[in-house]
């Protein structure tokens, strides 16, 4: 018979035991990643469409607002977004409000850029893309790039060379943040909030948005509004984008690790409250077994 | 005097840019491009004064010999090489500056944000309890939440990724922008108190 001594022991189970669950259960299928098919989210849905329908052309800006501890979760996104917008004909422009987005964005576009030119795709360096310098004072750079991106973004670099902004034929479309078609926001602060107040707001650009999973409910509220375009969210956002793009990639891996860490965490929240009440009542017969003698 | 001129520099400034915001005329938009210069100035300066903060603290604490002096010292070498490197090598892909972000400082940053998880897995066993009909309905949702952003079975993941963009979509929205509404009120508030003067913490306690 199972006794007190069994859920009070269970209530105290060394953390141990739950950090190297967690941490197979994480590792596993990172070494063998499952292909698993999976429901796609609205939000998701909206960001793939709306840059599915750009016409060739077209200039998207995609700021990456993150630093390494958010990269698991935002960096699939920025390659499932820079590959759909340059095997499209849609230009890209990467830059950064966050100073550790600085080397996130250039490793991005570079690999992206190298993976297509493998495969045959041959973006052109500052024609297709364009790789913007950090400026510090997010607010300023927003509201700056609302009156003229050239002015506060003096050089861009591409291919390797790093020369006056004017010069890049890519800038010839933009001359103000109107000439974007659309921001994307790839963030783990609140950089979302201020591309929507001063961007879509002010300005009427469109903006959509890709954060980490804690972030997302933060932008329901501004998809609801229709102030942004789409949400991407966390490592299933990234996922899901992936599948649309029919490019499976790092999300679609690390949704494995996702769905083991989240079941192994829901059956420690399960046997955790077995062990609570169980251990109550076992408590309370206790209790009055002695009141009785 | 000390508090008088950046009083009245702020509430120009405020007023100015308030104003600003409702006239479409070319000067109140060359007023914006000049004050956005001006703030993008101000930025570069911050940054300047944080780096500083940073060395005096950190060299504050070596010369006291704290107990952490041997933390300060690696925070202060690190920073110092990543300048000299990427002063002296730029921060182009490949650079001696890149290799360190790539190798030291991505390794550490990911490392620190992973143990997270752990902690999560640990502190969700040991606290999420259903003691009360709130904490009830918190467990509840947050557990559709996680089935929700997981697949399991293909027949079952359309059910319960529907549940879970309901909660989303629906009460947690409700919830969420009461907040944001609240935070905008007391925002604005806030900001009418820095503009009338009303608000001086930021001014310091200085004397007069």
């Amino acid at each position: 018979m199972i006794g007190v001594n069994f859920w009070e022991r269970l209530q105290r189970l060394d953390r141990r035991v739950i950090f190297i669950l967690i941490a197979a259960v994480v590792a596993i299928p990172l070494i063998w990643p499952p292909r698993p098919k999976l429901q796609i989210s609205p939000p998701t849905q909206k960001v793939f469409d709306y840059i599915e329908k750009l016409p060739p052309g077209s200039v998207v800006a995609l700021c990456f607002d993150y630093g390494p501890s958010s990269a698991p979760e935002l960096d699939p996104m920025a390659y499932a977004i820079l590959r759909q917008c340059l095997t499209k004909g849609v230009k890209v422009i990467v830059m950064t409000l966050d100073i550790t987005g600085k080397q996130m964005k250039s490793h991005a576009l570079n690999r992206v850029v190298a993976q297509l030119e493998q495969e045959g795709v041959k973006p052109v360096a500052g024609d297709d893309y364009l790789d913007l310098p950090y400026q510090p004072g997010y607010t300023a750079v927003v509201l700056g790039m609302g009156e003229d991106v050239h002015k506060v973004f003096p050089i861009g670099t591409a291919g390797g060379k790093t020369q006056p902004i004017g010069t890049w034929p890519l800038m010839d479309r933009v001359h103000t943040m109107r000439d974007l078609s659309l921001v994307v926001d790839l963030a783990s602060s609140n950089t979302p909030t201020m591309w929507v107040l001063y961007g879509a707001s002010r300005f009427g650009v469109k903006v959509a948005a890709g954060v980490t999973a804690v972030m997302v409910m933060d932008y329901y509220p501004f998809l609801q509004s229709k102030q942004l375009v789409g949400l991407l969210g966390g490592m299933k956002g990234a996922a899901e984008y992936e599948q649309l793009l029919k490019k499976p990639g790092l999300g679609m891996s690390g949704m494995g690790g996702q769905k083991w860490g989240h079941l192994v965490i829901i059956a420690f929240v399960v046997v955790g409250n077995i062990g609570y009440f169980a251990s109550r009542r076992a408590a309370r017969r206790a209790a009055g077994a002695a009141e009785v003698g | 005097m000390r508090r008088t001129l950046p009083l009245t520099i702020t509430f120009l400034a405020g007023l100015v840019m308030f104003a600003q915001f409702f006239v479409p005329h070319k000067l109140s938009q060359d007023a914006l491009t000049y004050m956005t210069d001006w703030m993008r100035i101000i930025g570069a300066f911050a940054l300047v004064l944080g780096i500083g903060s940073l060395i005096q603290r950190h060299t504050g604490r070596i010369r006291q010999r704290h107990p952490d002096a041997a933390f300060s010292a690696v925070a202060l070498l690190c920073f110092l090489g990543m300048v000299v490197l990427g002063i002296g090598w730029k921060t182009e892909e490949g650079s001696p500056f890149d290799w360190g972000f790539t190798y030291v400082f991505m390794p550490l940053d990911a490392t620190m944000f992973s143990v997270l998880a752990f902690f999560m897995a640990s502190a969700a066993y040991r606290t999420f309890r259903a003691r009360t009909p709130e904490a009830t309905l918190l467990l509840v949702a947050s557990l559709a939440l996680m089935f929700g952003r997981i697949p399991l079975q293909r027949a079952l993941d359309p059910h319960l990724a529907g549940v879970a963009e309901w909660i989303m979509t629906w009460p947690a929205t409700a919830a969420k922008r009461g907040i944001l509404l609240g935070v905008a009120l007391g925002s604005m508030a806030m900001s009418l108190r820095l503009l009338l003067g009303i608000e001086r913490s930021h001014l310091g306690t200085g004397k007069e």
